[in-house]
């Protein structure tokens, strides 16, 4: 598959948070101000472009069946050590994400501003770890998977965005009681879902 | 002393539920929901889990140092989700399949980081352990019903069990990703209009 229609599909058609469900507990308590969802969108492509590319290392010369070849040591070479893929997932994307935010603090005090408040927030937004994953099950390649990363971020980030433009108008609508919050955040973001399968007859 | 463990275990499951009123684990609990036999498993599995790692949590809480506690946790709580993966894989392996991501995913669940920070980091393990299974069991009852929900209108079964008439044709929408928003929503309003608990915006 080339690499357009991977990010296509990836944004529109099977949308990390509309189709796969992940980060939905940022995205529902977040979605409440349009700035800091802006801002925790932005952080989630930035990460996801870093972790996704990093994890494919990770498996690639670590983790998946005869990786460790390249160390030349024949008792290494038949390991397969796939049983560790979720304990060194998560540790290379919280350490991942705490040396971001530290480079950032030294180096870019403009961009640690708006993002460095998000940073912590996202170790812990099941999209990242959900992206790595994805791209492990797939098995994409190197430029695939720096494709993907970029574009279920954009994903995710589209779907914030729009859910926090919907809820600052839906503040002047009459909602019955017991759907104010989150019954109806969820029924809205039910609907964008169904929006977002039109897409899903684009055939690439 | 027996009433506040009983209020331990059974305040989770519907006055302080974790999916519908402490808003945590939401994405799993969408995604697993298709058809009951995932989610009872993906529930089994889940409730294991927080139960552990809260037992786990509460018995080091005076050995973690404040400043890591994050990275301590995910370190227990991701031990003890390879291991309901290996159990999975070895003795359920097509629904595993089915699952695919979301075993891994058990990792990132809000419900079991949160319960670590908030509960188990000050309570004793027995204590911890009633939390942990009380959260467990809450978060399961909504996964059924969803699941109940989807599968029975998607399919005309439940459990693999024909339950609507044979001419039945199932509703598409169920069985995709909005059906599964508007089911939890319709089941927070629900839940909302019984408690009298609103939100206000």
């Amino acid at each position: 598959m080339d690499l357009l229609s991977l990010a296509v599909k990836s944004i529109f058609i099977e949308n990390i948070l509309l189709a796969s469900f992940l980060g939905m507990c940022s995205f529902l308590a977040i979605s409440k101000r349009l700035h800091a969802a802006t801002g925790l969108g932005m952080a989630v492509i930035f990460v996801q472009v870093i972790t996704v590319p990093a994890n494919w290392v990770i498996k690639r010369f670590l983790l998946q069946p005869g990786a460790l070849a390249w160390t030349g040591i024949p008792a290494l070479a038949s390991q397969d050590l796939s049983f560790l893929t979720f304990i060194c997932f998560i540790a290379v994307i919280a350490s991942l994400v705490q040396l971001v935010e530290m480079i950032m603090d030294r180096f870019f005090p403009p961009l640690y501003q708006t993002l460095g408040i998000f940073l912590p927030l996202i170790t812990v937004n099941c999209a990242i770890l959900g992206g790595s994953l994805f791209m492990m099950e797939r098995n994409y390649s190197f430029p695939e998977s720096v494709v993907y990363g970029f574009s279920s971020g954009a994903g995710w980030a589209l779907a914030i965005v729009t859910m926090a433009a919907i809820r600052k108008k839906i503040r002047y609508s009459n909602i019955p009681d017991g759907l104010k919050g989150l019954g109806i955040t969820m029924i809205i973001t039910g609907l964008m879902a169904m929006a977002f399968m039109c897409f899903s007859g684009i055939d690439l | 002393m027996a009433d506040n463990l009983k209020k331990t275990v059974v305040d989770p499951l519907s006055e302080n539920n974790p999916i519908t009123i402490q808003i945590l684990g939401i994405c799993s609990a969408l995604a697993v929901t298709v058809k009951m036999d995932t989610a009872v498993v993906m529930a089994l599995a889940l409730t294991t889990v927080v139960a552990g790692s809260n037992v786990a949590i509460s018995m080091l809480r005076r050995f973690i140092p404040g400043r890591i506690r994050m990275i301590v946790e995910v370190a227990v709580i991701s031990t003890l989700v390879i291991v309901a993966d290996q159990v999975l894989k070895a003795y359920l392996y097509d629904i595993s399949r089915q699952l695919s991501v979301f075993v891994g995913l058990i990792i990132t669940n809000c419900i079991v980081m949160g319960r670590a920070e908030a509960y188990a980091l000050q309570n004793p393990p027995g204590l911890s352990f009633l939390d942990g299974l009380g959260n467990g069991l809450g978060y399961s009852l909504i996964l059924i019903l969803v699941a109940s929900m989807r599968e029975i209108l998607g399919a005309g079964t439940w459990l693999g069990w024909r339950v609507l008439p044979q001419g039945y044709v199932g509703n598409g929408m169920a069985l995709l990703a909005p059906g599964a928003f508007f089911a939890l929503g319709l089941i927070i309003w629900i839940q909302r209009m019984m408690t009298k608990k609103f939100e206000t915006e």
